[in-house]
Formats: C-alpha cells, sequence, structure tokens
C-alpha cells in the first residue's frame, strides 16, 4: 500500500509533488504511488543546476529495472539544486518518495502556477481511479 | 490476450500482468530485483505456458529435423535435449528452440511462443517440400510448462517425484510425475542457476504449480515473472529471440556459430555459408557501463565519434550492482575490452566490451 499523500504540497496528474517552501523555491519529487508503480528504481538521471523548465517539461529521469520514465516538472523555474544522493541510492525513491527521495530544488518562476495543481485529496482521487 | 492456464493464480497474487507477444504474462509479482536474487540464492517458479510445443513422429522424423535444424541431431539420445536453431532461406534465425528426443521416431520441439506458428509453418513446408514421412503436431494449447529455477530446486522438486533428480544431468529429461501428475522434467532453463523445465497437461500445470508452492514455501522459494527472467537471462549471456534474435541475424553473428554443424544439409545452409564465405561485419557482443545510466534496446553505440552500432538488451544487473547489456557492434570493435560509447539520451555515456556471460554460478 502506498503511504498517504501529505497535505503539505501540492501534485499533478503525472504523479509528481511539489513542495513551496514559501520563499520563492519548492522541492519536486515523484509520489509514492509513482514509485510504487515503478518499482525497484535503480537510475536518476538528475538536472544540471541552472537548467530552466516550464510546467509540464521533462524534469529528470527515473528508471526501474525494466522502464524508463520522464519526471516532468509540476510547475516552471530555474533548477537550483539537486539530491545528489540519488546518484549512489537511487532506491531512497522507492524508500522515502515524500522525504529523502526528493529530486531537485526549483526557483519558481511564477508560483501562480501552483494554483493548477492537485491537493492531496483531488491526487488521493486520482489515484483511486487510476487503480480501477 | 492469451492467457495461460496460471491466469487466475497471477491475478490472486496481485501480480503486474504484461503484453507478452500477445500473451498476458507475470513482469513481476512483487519486484524483479527480489525475484531476481530469490532465484539466485534460493529457488523460484515461472509459468511458462505461453511456450510453444511441437510433436514430430515417424519413422522419418529425425531425417525431417535433420534438415530442418542447424544442429547435427545423430547422436542424440532418447531423453537428451539439444538446442538447435531455424533458419530462413536467408540463413536468418526464425527460431532457437531446444529439441526432446521422447523416443525413436518422436521429438518435441519447444519454441519460443512469438515464433511457435512460424516455427510450424517452416518444418511443415519442409516436410511437404521433401515428402518426409513424419507428421508434426502443435500441442502448445494443451501442454503447461513451468521453470523451477535456482539452487534449491532439486531439494524442492525431490519432495513431488519418485524419481532420483541427483542422476539427472544436465540437458536431459525424463518422464516422471509431479505431485502424483504425469508430467515430463527436464534438467535446465534460461535462467544460469540449476533447475528444471516441467511440462505436463495444461489442465493439470495448476496442480502442479500449488504444489511445487506448498513444497517449496519452507525454502523461501517463490513465483517470478517475466522481468526476473529477462535479467536473469541477460547476466547468464543468454538472448532473446525478438530483441536481440530477429530473421535478419545469422548465427554466426551472434554466440550461435556452436549450433551450426557444417557436415550435414539444412535448410537455410546456402545463403549462410555466402555469409561466412564473404565474412562477418557486426557481432552481438557483451558490454557493460563505466559511464553513468542504463543502455536500453535500441541505443545507439559509437567508437570515438563514429557510429558502429545498437544496444539489443541493456538493464541493470541485481547480481552485479552495475548496468549490462548486449549489442551489435562492428566486427572489428567487437573484441573484450575494447572501449565504446553508448548515447544515452543527448549523451554519450561510456561502456566497454567484456566477455559473455556476465555471470556464471558457481558449482
Amino acid at each position: 500500500m502506498s503511504k498517504p499523500n501529505p497535505t503539505d504540497r501540492l501534485y499533478s496528474k503525472d504523479h509528481e509533488w511539489i513542495l513551496d517552501r514559501g520563499d520563492g523555491t519548492a522541492l519536486v519529487g515523484i509520489t509514492d504511488y509513482a514509485q510504487e508503480m515503478l518499482t525497484d528504481i535503480v537510475f536518476v538521471e538528475l538536472p544540471p543546476i541552472g537548467k530552466k523548465v516550464a510546467a509540464g517539461e521533462p524534469l529528470a529521469v527515473v528508471e526501474s529495472v525494466k522502464s524508463v520514465s520522464d519526471v516532468y516538472s509540476p510547475a516552471g523555474g530555474e533548477v537550483i539544486a539537486v539530491n545528489t544522493a540519488l546518484e549512489n541510492a537511487p532506491e531512497l525513491v522507492n524508500r522515502d518518495a515524500f522525504g529523502e527521495g526528493w529530486i531537485a530544488r526549483l526557483k519558481l518562476a511564477d508560483a501562480r502556477e501552483l494554483k493548477t495543481l492537485l491537493d492531496a485529496a483531488a491526487y488521493d482521487a486520482l489515484i483511486l481511479e487510476e487503480k480501477h | 490476450m492469451k492467457k495461460t492456464p496460471l491466469y487466475d493464480r497471477h491475478a490472486a497474487r496481485n501480480a503486474k500482468m504484461i503484453d507478452f507477444g500477445g500473451w498476458a504474462m507475470p513482469v513481476q509479482y512483487t519486484s524483479v530485483i527480489e525475484e531476481h536474487r530469490t532465484t539466485r540464492a534460493r529457488a523460484s517458479v515461472f509459468d511458462i505456458c505461453h511456450m510453444g510445443e511441437i510433436e514430430v513422429k515417424g519413422p522419418q522424423a529425425l531425417d525431417l529435423l535433420q534438415f530442418a535444424l542447424t544442429r547435427d541431431l545423430a547422436g542424440q539420445k532418447t531423453g537428451q535435449v539439444k538446442l538447435s536453431a531455424l533458419l530462413n532461406d536467408r540463413g536468418g534465425i526464425i527460431d532457437d528452440l531446444t529439441v526432446y528426443k521422447m523416443d525413436r521416431d518422436f521429438y518435441m520441439l519447444v519454441t519460443n511462443a512469438a515464433t511457435r506458428e512460424s516455427d510450424f509453418q517452416r518444418v511443415r513446408s519442409i516436410l511437404e517440400e521433401k515428402k518426409f514421412d513424419a507428421s508434426l503436431t502443435d500441442v502448445s494449447d494443451r501442454t503447461g510448462k513451468l521453470d523451477l529455477q535456482g539452487p534449491l530446486s532439486e531439494a524442492i522438486l525431490q519432495t513431488l517425484t519418485p524419481d532420483d533428480l541427483k542422476t539427472l544431468r544436465f540437458y536431459w529429461f525424463i518422464p516422471s510425475q509431479v505431485a502424483g501428475i504425469p508430467a515430463v522434467i527436464s534438467r535446465s532453463g534460461y535462467t544460469g542457476e540449476d533447475g528444471f523445465e516441467i511440462y505436463a497437461a495444461a489442465d493439470k500445470i495448476g496442480a502442479i504449480w500449488d504444489s511445487l508452492m506448498d513444497a517449496g514455501v519452507k525454502q523461501g522459494m517463490k513465483p517470478a515473472g517475466l522481468g526476473a527472467r529477462d535479467t536473469l537471462r541477460l547476466e547468464s549471456g543468454m538472448m532473446l529471440n525478438g530483441q536481440d534474435i530477429t530473421g535478419e541475424t545469422c548465427p554466426l553473428e551472434v554466440p550461435y556459430a556452436w549450433l551450426v554443424d557444417w557436415n550435414k544439409d539444412f535448410a537455410g545452409k546456402p545463403a549462410l555459408a555466402a555469409i561466412r564465405e564473404r565474412g562477418i561485419r557486426k557481432k552481438l557482443a557483451g558490454f557493460e557501463m563505466t559511464g553513468r545510466g542504463i543502455a536500453r534496446h535500441g541505443y545507439p553505440v559509437s567508437k570515438d565519434g563514429r557510429e558502429i552500432g545498437y544496444v539489443t538488451s541493456g538493464t541493470f544487473s541485481p547480481t552485479l550492482n552495475k548496468a549490462i547489456g548486449l549489442a551489435f557492434i562492428d566486427a572489428e570493435n567487437a573484441e573484450p575490452d575494447s572501449e565504446i560509447a553508448i548515447g544515452i539520451r543527448d549523451a554519450a555515456s561510456g561502456a566497454k566490451i567484456v566477455q559473455l556471460p556476465f555471470y556464471k554460478r558457481q558449482k
């Protein structure tokens, strides 16, 4: 079973989360449901610092034994930090997708973009729908 | 999609199902890595009911197979399994299949799932053209198959069969029983571990599956899906038909030259002889990543900025903890230790050619 989706952050339909730090930056990762679908994450390709992305554009790549999946940025911005721990321990995404498995930190281009994303309750509903 | 007789058992375990050549097959039950490691350390059971079985019978059954297949089967004994290749007229591989000599004038061909029909057509057209006194029957639908693989396989299966498995050698089989059900037990497999391939009537294979699950639970045996089957076979340097090998691949370009016996006639030989005469231009070689990333099927291979081939299989090896793969490469660059680069998305990442297999079990 997936871990509950924390209410302190917002979600995309592509199963990424974004946590607004309130200082114009936000952390991005994939949800626990996403890591559970992928299972066995063995490689994460992190974006270069300074990379600029628009909302919905590929930000990173996560690979399981069998699959290669893009991680889309839930919001536009510039990459100001990446979780380098994932270079040697990609399984952190499996173990703690909402915490230690974060992928990148963005300097948000426009915090208003976040309003289009799902809150935890709406994301719960989306997962429920996908499971059926 | 076609379902195997074990479909409901996979569903009950919440296996993740995929379409594999038109079959709904379990790709994993819990995790590919876990299932892979269980197979290497203990034992796993795989549903292989999707593979094809063709019976060849008659006074000229051997003559037919001698002409249809590349391997010389003259010395094959009853109870022996031989891997062979079935070629098209261009010398390309239609299938790599195993030949079971069930009895005098009675053979069973075990084919890949996706090539079952083309194998049957090919052998039948040879039979008709050469007018051999033999008959062919596709018995795939009434035949079930399970693979029990891993170091504890013998101990587990021995509790369910009256025959002494210790005396059953690698690539030999016996008509036997599993849990009281008539079954063919073959000491063979596709994982690089000790293990067995078990054949029984399709409507009885579920009962064998259940008995194996009960018998193996104490030893930590579990079911494993096609995901682990793929990483296990790749670590062991074995090729996957349809992915590493296609109808355009000849046995001389891949580690299958040993399947070709030149001292006899066989379908596809003239074309293959011409290829041999001309020389092989590309070779299937094993590589491991020295740079970052995981090579995948279709990724380009280069050397000094020049494209020299492409990846046919690539994955993360759970046993070796590194990314490995097979690639078709210009023959001159396919020697071990040759440094190559794999194009992964926008970047080139380092890799080097290594000797196959990547993994060999300790005996």
